[in-house]
């Protein structure tokens, strides 16, 4: 017998109805009956099931058990580890058993879940059982590591998420870094003109808090800044910070906006104006930017093209030009990091039968945003493509790259609102008809159907069906010179041609294109679709499974304003949780190196995500650092020699586990 | 007083283990004077009825070689089992299968038709080889041939493990020493279930070569263009098994520029060598692309020869999988 099952094991067996939800589809007394009588041989001594093993009651049931009959090792049959690991190593513990000698094994989510037939799902039930009994026999005790927490945070991302977020944290007395990739913090929400259902004017609530963070003696702001490198892990992260060249010496600049206004050279502004309007080549995104230094736009200063100009240095009061100035890097030391990534739109090129692109007058939602914005483009003028025509009818299209197969699957939460939205703005500054397309509306949450019953009492048609196409092909009298939707209306049953002015394309949102190597860079998971994954769906949405590493807003999934705010203070709350806790205790699942088998052979050296790897070159053996590695496997996995084990996960143990989930094709 | 009995036997073996042995040069002397030869097809003249007259445990020690392919060998390594007080599995082909496991991968059929109708092979009355057969002096027997070669102990409880294809001389000689000495009473002997005359770690841990962090593009054969003689062979796209071959043959295939093939077997404590291996490789692989990785695993023309040329009865595969009617 192998040394750690050596102290005779004896194993207590604990299977779950968990309400009906495993009972029924698992005769759960017959895997009680079965455990207790085949599985004694492994060194069980009782087993028993209960209603709710997760109760107090179920808990004490294994504690008494635990005191009477002297068990050292428990096995529960329930549901996932994610959900009850903890509550019953806990309940262990205070029986006086390290809660390291309890499995919990899953046979809610892998067999009365996915199953539908009882005798299979009742038979797989018991292997699991017995794999978690032949797996127990090999745990050891452990204890989990403390570790104390740096009181500095990082919050990526200067969107209305990250905001809210570093305002939470810093008006809590705690110092705040806060990175943005653009030349000012604001986000998607600064182009907006309304806010829906209450259409206040974004502008007048957002302005005071991207203020209040620019100014917060707590936060430290850095734009046109990225993250290039993240060492370290819960408690203590090292972060190094990429400062690009702004141009502008941030100490002299005054922000009076004389470089910009004598920059001879206009762009045409992608990001902020979404396309539909021009900056200089050396501007701030917009007049209230946070904070007011601008930045030159290298590839388009014709300074730094041509070799001549320096219009802006020239006329700059106060010698903040610096056309020399370097990229610079800065780490920085952080406790907790909270991503507020948030999202990009769908590009309609995507979907050639739309026209965007291609018909003048069809447009994004985000140029809508942008035209309707009084600081916008036109003056918040509702204009055809040509910048004076108005309209006499539009149509908005819903769920444009959403819902669709093709594109993306899901929904994008606020597609309906920002039509219904953009409804009701045309209507209002142009009387124009408008017709609103949709698949289904989807008006849930606070005053938001309301804001639904409105624009229909204001007389805005919605055809219920998913446009076909967008032509400038006109068949019919009328259609001349018209945009043409076509489309099927499923509530009157037939298929309509609609002749309009203008389209308004309500476009998904979708991951950032750099999602997937941002999350990796931060070693947290993505979605399918991209879209950072929370540690729990309903009870853990803004933690991931990296410890110290948080998500809020619409990096985790589309969503509204108002989620993303409550999830940018959630992320902070559970931030100073871990704060004001001053150190947390993480689970001791640990890589280690056995030097005596390591032959130096290097596999390992670059596989480890969090850096925790190390080679001595003079004992050509490779070392890793306790305190940096999360217990990944990855580098046990790969090891040739064996010679890397992780803690509570041994070769022993899972081999063990295999063998008992292979119970019943044993020879 | 009669010296203690030696024997030593070959299963599905080629012989090399058995010349390994011879090959410990002037040593070969000592054992003849330590021991008495009771068996040792290779050299010296015994019957097995010799052997099966035994009393129980009269052999002191058993080296026995090569995998249990046949009837044959299963019965003379029950038999040698019962008759040894320390019986090793020798060599590759004993602890692990070795090259001749190979055939795991293919049903008996496909192994037979292969072997008596190959191109190699004349056999103009497509004879295939019977375990009984009539013939005018009477009947004939063969030994049966197992569908899976077996190695020793998946047959019999095995005290000590020798690896290697063959297991080197100078080891032979040293472990030699430690039983003489043992005969003496001047040393103990290794606990039961030890590997003996190797390392616990990997051919990388004897390999002088230079190593870095490894990132591989492509992979290469030694044939295929000059290869560095002071880099990690793997480093250069040349699939080494080094970093998963236990150690104790002093790197001699990377000395001399050719990677390691992995005779030695898995390291202390691995379970599937192959696996391992695998694993290791898949993980440098330096490429994000799916289509990419696929192109660069096809320049690794024989995988399961390549992972396990030497593990694969040992493996936790064993064998591979085919159906009734023989296709895999």
């Amino acid at each position: 017998m192998n040394a750690a099952t050596s102290d005779s094991p004896r194993i207590g067996v604990y299977v779950c109805h968990c309400g009906s939800n495993i009972a029924h589809m698992v005769d759960v007394e017959e895997v009680r009956a079965w455990a207790e009588e085949t599985l004694k041989g492994e060194g069980v001594v009782v087993a028993r099931d209960y209603k709710f093993m997760c109760s107090s009651l179920g808990q004490e049931l294994i504690q008494k058990d635990i005191r009477e009959l002297g068990l050292n090792r428990i096995v529960v049959a329930a549901c996932s580890p994610h959900l009850h690991e903890k509550t019953f190593r806990a309940a262990c513990e205070k029986a006086g058993l390290n809660g390291y000698l309890c499995e919990l094994v899953s046979i809610r989510e892998h067999a009365s879940w996915v199953h539908t037939d009882k005798a299979a799902a009742t038979e797989k039930s018991k292997m699991i059982v017995a794999g978690g009994v032949k797996r127990v026999r090999y745990d050891e005790p452990l204890d989990p590591l403390r570790v104390p927490i740096h009181k500095r945070t990082l919050v990526v991302g200067g969107g209305i998420a990250g905001i809210q977020t570093a305002l939470e944290i810093a008006n809590a007395g705690y110092p705040v870094y806060l990175v943005e990739r653009e030349a000012s913090i604001g986000g998607h929400m600064a182009q907006f003109d309304k806010t829906f259902p209450t259409l206040d004017c974004a502008a007048c609530i957002l302005t005071p808090k991207m203020v209040d963070a620019g100014e917060h003696p707590n936060i430290t702001l850095l734009t046109w800044s990225e993250v290039t490198r993240v060492e370290g892990s819960l408690g203590n992260f090292q972060v190094t910070i990429r400062k690009k060249a702004r141009h502008v010496v941030e100490d002299l600049c005054t922000g009076c906006g004389i470089c910009t206004e004598k920059c001879p050279k206009k762009v045409l502004d992608t990001v902020f104006e979404a396309g539909l309007g021009y900056r200089k080549a050396i501007y701030t995104p917009f007049p209230q930017s946070v904070p007011k230094y601008p930045v030159i736009d290298v590839e388009n200063c014709t300074y730094f093209v041509k070799g001549k100009c320096k219009a802006c240095q020239i006329f700059c009061p106060t010698g903040a030009i610096d056309f020399e100035q370097e990229d610079e890097e800065t780490t920085v030391e952080v406790g907790n990091i909270i991503l507020a990534t948030g999202f990009q739109t769908f590009d309609p090129r995507r979907i050639p039968q739309y026209g965007y692109g291609r018909l003048a007058n069809v447009f994004t939602s985000l140029e809508f945003e942008r035209m309707s914005n009084a600081a916008g483009p036109t003056g918040g003028e509702i204009v055809l493509r040509d910048g004076k025509t108005k309209p006499q009818s539009v149509a908005i299209v819903h769920c444009v790259g959403s819902r669709d197969r093709r594109y993306n699957n899901y929904c994008s939460v606020i597609c309906c609102m920002q039509s219904l939205k953009f409804a009701h703005l045309v209507k209002e500054r142009t009387g124009a008809e408008v017709y609103n397309f949709y698949i289904d509306m989807r008006t849930a949450y606070k005053g938001y159907d309301e804001f639904y019953q409105r624009v229909l009492s204001e007389g805005v048609n919605l055809v219920r069906g998913k446009v076909a196409e967008i032509t400038d092909a006109a068949r019919l009298p009328g259609e001349e010179g018209k945009l043409i939707v076509q489309v099927e209306d499923t509530l009157a049953g037939r298929q309509r041609r609609i002749p309009v002015d203008m389209v308004i394309l309500s476009v998904g949102l979708e991951p950032r294109k750099d999602a997937y190597e941002t999350a990796k860079l931060f070693g947290i998971s993505c979605s399918a679709n991209g879209w950072y994954t929370e540690k729990h769906p309903k009870l853990d949405p803004v933690a991931t499974m990296t410890e110290g590493i948080f998500i809020a807003g619409a990096c985790q999934g589309p969503k509204d304003i108002p989620t993303s705010v409550a999830q940018g203070a959630a992320a902070a709350a559970r931030v100073l949780g871990h704060i004001q806790a001053g150190e947390m205790s993480m689970e001791p699942i640990r890589a280690s190196v056995d030097e005596a088998r390591c032959s130096g052979c290097r596999i390992c050296n670059g596989l480890c995500p969090f850096n925790a790897i190390s080679f001595h070159d003079d004992r050509r053996v490779t070392e890793i650092n306790p305190a940096l590695c999360q217990g990944c496997g990855t580098c046990v996995a790969a090891c040739p020699a064996g010679a890397i084990s992780g803690t509570g996960f041994s070769d022993a143990q899972v081999m063990a586990q295999i063998e008992g989930l292979l119970w019943d094709v044993r020879v | 007083m009669s010296k203690p009995k030696f024997a030593m036997y070959w299963g599905a073996s080629c012989g090399g283990c058995d010349i390994a042995v011879l090959n410990i040069h002037e040593k070969i002397l000592e054992v003849d004077e330590t021991f008495e030869i009771v068996l040792w097809p290779v050299a010296v003249d015994a019957k097995y009825a010799d052997v099966e007259a035994l009393p129980d445990g009269a052999i002191t020690l058993t080296l026995f070689n090569g995998g249990i392919r046949n009837e044959e060998n299963e019965h003379m390594a029950r038999l040698l089992r019962r008759k040894s007080q320390i019986l090793v599995a020798f060599g590759s082909c004993a602890t692990e299968g070795c090259v001749p496991a190979l055939a795991n991968l293919y049903p008996r059929e496909t192994l037979f038709e292969t072997i008596y109708a190959g191109p190699s092979t004349e056999n103009p009355e497509d004879r295939r080889p019977l375990e009984r057969a009539a013939v005018p002096e009477g009947e004939l027997h063969l030994p049966k041939f197992y569908p899976t070669l077996r190695t020793l102990d998946q047959v019999v409880e095995v005290d000590y493990i020798i690896p290697g294809c063959p297991p080197e001389s100078r080891q032979i000689a040293a472990v030699l020493d430690v039983v003489f000495a043992a005969l003496r009473g001047e040393a103990e002997l290794p606990p039961k279930g030890s590997v003996l005359g190797a390392g616990i770690s990997t051919v990388c841990e004897e390999c002088p070569r230079k190593r870095d962090v490894k990132k591989i593009r492509s992979f290469r054969r030694i044939q295929d263009g000059p290869v560095d003689p002071e880099i990690c062979l793997l480093e250069q796209g040349i699939l080494c098994a080094g970093p998963a071959t236990r150690d104790g043959c002093g790197a001699l295939c990377p000395l001399a520029g050719a990677a390691c093939i992995g005779c030695y077997g898995p390291s202390e404590g691995v379970a599937d060598y192959g696996a391992r291996l695998m694993s290791a490789v898949a993980s440098v692989i330096d490429s994000r692309d799916p289509e990419e990785i696929e192109r660069i695993l096809d320049g690794i023309p024989d995988p399961a020869g390549a992972f396990y040329r030497f593990n694969l009865a040992g493996s936790l595969l064993r064998r591979g999988r085919w159906t009734m009617d023989g296709r895999r």
